[in-house]
């Protein structure tokens, strides 16, 4: 074979046929001489989604377009097991494509509803043609979407990895037959957490290794559901891979210095900046309570000092009250270094420093209200920079462990 | 007359004699082996703050909240009272065999029971130790969870769980320990019984009003409020 696109599944009967069909468009449009295949792990849908995958056929394709197989489509679909597991779903997909040498591999996720057949060229062509290891996506976003991302796990990740991938907790991405095998040996989901955040392990170890990263622009991204309720088990994916992730790969961020630039396809950001409805205010009063209630906790995590500079902000009114970069990359470091010393249990750590980002995003919404995309653009590459400069805060704070 | 009360005087003073020599070599051993045992007691509690320091059990027990509570009853750190629980027992131990060296009759069943109880105390010492812990996990979860979910008074929460928990460890330390089993038993039960149905009273009847508000709020209108007004973090 010479590409294989993965698809894993669970109850997504709703969007995954349209899915489907963008990646055999995308296959039969932009690689019709390659010997392709979909396969499609499925984690025990109770919805039609096996079905839905099994009843889309080419010959829909060919009535309402020009694009005509030059050879056969293949699409497999499996069932790993009665509950989802995006690790389990991931080793199927990196298992079939070791099994077939497929030279370029994708992953696409069902719960993606804007799915178009470009996607599926920009995310294999650097891969296939241009020998790159990792390709993530960049998405057109508003400039109040991915708040996480952009004031944590992104500048984070840069600060210490030395790559500037804007993305580095992707649904979508494309890899190597090298990165592939890599990832099947070093057996990457398997360190902690429980399977939580394996799509962050793998650029985590994409970039801690010798591999050829690129980026590549693919536009707006929808979900079905885009609402942040589940911000902890959204920390656990991103904050808690990255963080467990520092332990074994001490030897490469530690002598890291210099941040690298990453090849893009396409623009390096685009973000939308129409008005949209937020409850700052809510922001305000969860991180005020959460600093009071968890006081305790707070001080087996935090230096006095840092503890004692986040209680200051959170007394101040909601006109006063600034998180600086400076107090957030420190909160943020000691977060880091609490969790390698296991000060209490990881998990519990993860759940405390979400009240404290929310009060990071209140200042994030409240100093960027009014911001063009540049600005907002400015502003995070200055959290970034202030990443990096204290990264010998957190070198200090890591070795000061016995 | 005056001759035969010499005479029992006498007697009775030879065989007070008679029996202090016959004990003075026992109550030297005893003595010995009470100074044997503190040697070897004050040894062991070295070893055992020594090896509890290198465990870094004190953090441990700061983890489990050990240490706040033996902060507030002024004592000493968990090593170190640890250290000392060995000594003592250790000692006691040894003062006791050394007793018993003395041949007093009745005193040899009840060192017999000290070192028969000796297990159920370490037992009992092992259930508090890891129940507070557990209380000091659990309550923090419920902590964290309830302060991000947004809900009502998490620190109330938080404790209710702690003591609840606390109050099943005690009871069952009490237990293996065999002190007032049934009183504690049913002390337990009924302050349970009452913390529950009182729950239940409050909720059922005199809230119901407010408690039915309170879900509406929290379930219906306030989640659909908090997804349009929420941005996706990731």
């Amino acid at each position: 074979m010479d590409l294989l696109v993965g698809v894993p599944t669970h109850n997504n009967a709703k969007t995954v046929g349209e899915t489907v069909q963008a990646i055999r468009v995308g296959l039969l449009k932009y690689f019709p001489r390659e010997r392709v295949v979909i396969v499609n792990p499925d984690g025990g849908s109770k919805d039609s989604t096996r079905e839905v995958i099994a009843a889309a056929s080419i010959n829909d394709l060919q009535r309402s377009s020009d694009l005509y197989a030059l050879r056969t489509l293949h699409c497999i679909s499996t069932i790993y097991g009665d509950d989802p597991a995006t690790e389990v779903a991931l080793r199927t997909i990196l298992a079939a494509a070791e099994l077939l040498r497929a030279k370029a591999c994708a992953i696409v996720s069902p719960e993606s509803t804007n799915v178009t057949p470009d996607w599926i060229e920009h995310l294999l062509r650097p891969v296939y043609r241009d020998d790159f290891d990792l390709v993530t996506p960049l998405y057109r976003r508003h400039k109040f979407d991915g708040l996480l991302l952009r004031n944590l796990v992104y500048p984070m990740t840069r600060a210490l990895y030395a790559k500037r991938l804007r993305e580095p907790y992707a649904v979508e991405f494309a890899f190597s037959a090298r990165l592939g095998s890599h990832l099947l040996e070093q057996q990457v989901w398997d360190h902690g957490a429980g399977g939580v955040g394996t799509e962050m392990r793998v650029t985590l170890a994409a970039m801690a290794g010798e591999f050829r990263l690129g980026q590549t622009f693919l536009g707006t991204k929808q979900h079905l559901d885009r609402s942040s309720s589940d911000l902890v088990p959204a920390m656990r994916q991103t904050v808690g891979t990255l963080f467990s992730s520092l332990e074994p790969n001490f030897q490469v961020w530690s002598t890291n210095h210099a941040t690298e630039p990453i090849p893009t396809f396409g623009a390096e950001h685009d973000l939308t900046v129409e008005p949209i409805r937020v409850n700052r205010r809510r922001l305000y009063q969860q991180f005020g309570s959460g600093v009071a209630e968890l006081e305790p906790v707070l001080k087996s995590i935090l230096s006095p000092q840092t503890l004692s500079e986040v209680q200051g902000i959170a007394k101040l009114t909601e006109d006063e009250f600034r998180y600086s970069h400076e107090l957030w990359v420190k909160t943020a470091y000691e977060f880091a270094a609490s969790y390698y010393k296991s000060v209490i249990n990881r998990d519990h750590i993860i759940q405390a420093l979400a009240p404290l980002y929310r009060g990071k995003v209140y200042t994030f919404l409240l100093e960027n209200r009014d911001a063009s995309g540049e600005e907002v653009e400015a502003d995070v590459e200055a959290l970034c920079l202030t990443f990096e400069r204290l990264k010998p805060y957190l070198l200090d704070l890591w070795n000061a462990r016995e | 007359m005056w001759e035969m009360i010499v005479g029992e005087l006498n007697h009775a003073m030879q065989e007070l004699a008679r029996n202090f020599a016959h004990l003075l070599p026992r109550l030297l051993a005893t003595l010995i082996v009470a100074l044997l045992g503190w040697v070897i007691a004050y040894a062991l509690k070295v070893v055992v703050r020594g090896i509890l320091r290198i465990a870094k059990f004190d953090k441990l027990s700061d983890n489990a909240g050990a240490t706040q509570i033996l902060n507030k009853l002024a004592l000493p750190s968990s090593s170190e009272l640890l250290s000392r629980v060995v000594f003592w027992v250790v000692w006691l131990g040894f003062i006791l065999l050394g007793v018993q060296v003395l041949g007093i009759v009745g005193l040899q069943e009840h060192i017999s029971r000290f070192f028969l109880y000796l297990p159920r105390l370490f037992v009992a010492l092992f259930i508090v130790f890891f129940g507070l812990v557990a209380a000091n996990f659990f309550s923090r979860a419920a902590l964290l969870a309830a302060v991000n979910a947004d809900s009502p008074s998490p620190g109330l929460l938080a404790t209710l769980i702690r003591t609840i928990i606390v109050i099943f460890v005690v009871t069952m330390a009490f237990e293996q320990l065999g002190l007032a089993e049934r009183t504690i038993l049913v002390a337990f039960a009924i302050a349970f019984g009452a913390l529950m149905l009182g729950l239940a009273i409050a909720f059922g009847m005199g809230g119901r009003d407010l408690a039915k508000q309170f879900l509406e709020r929290r379930f219906l209108k306030e989640k659909e409020d908090q997804k349009q007004d929420e941005l996706s973090p990731l």
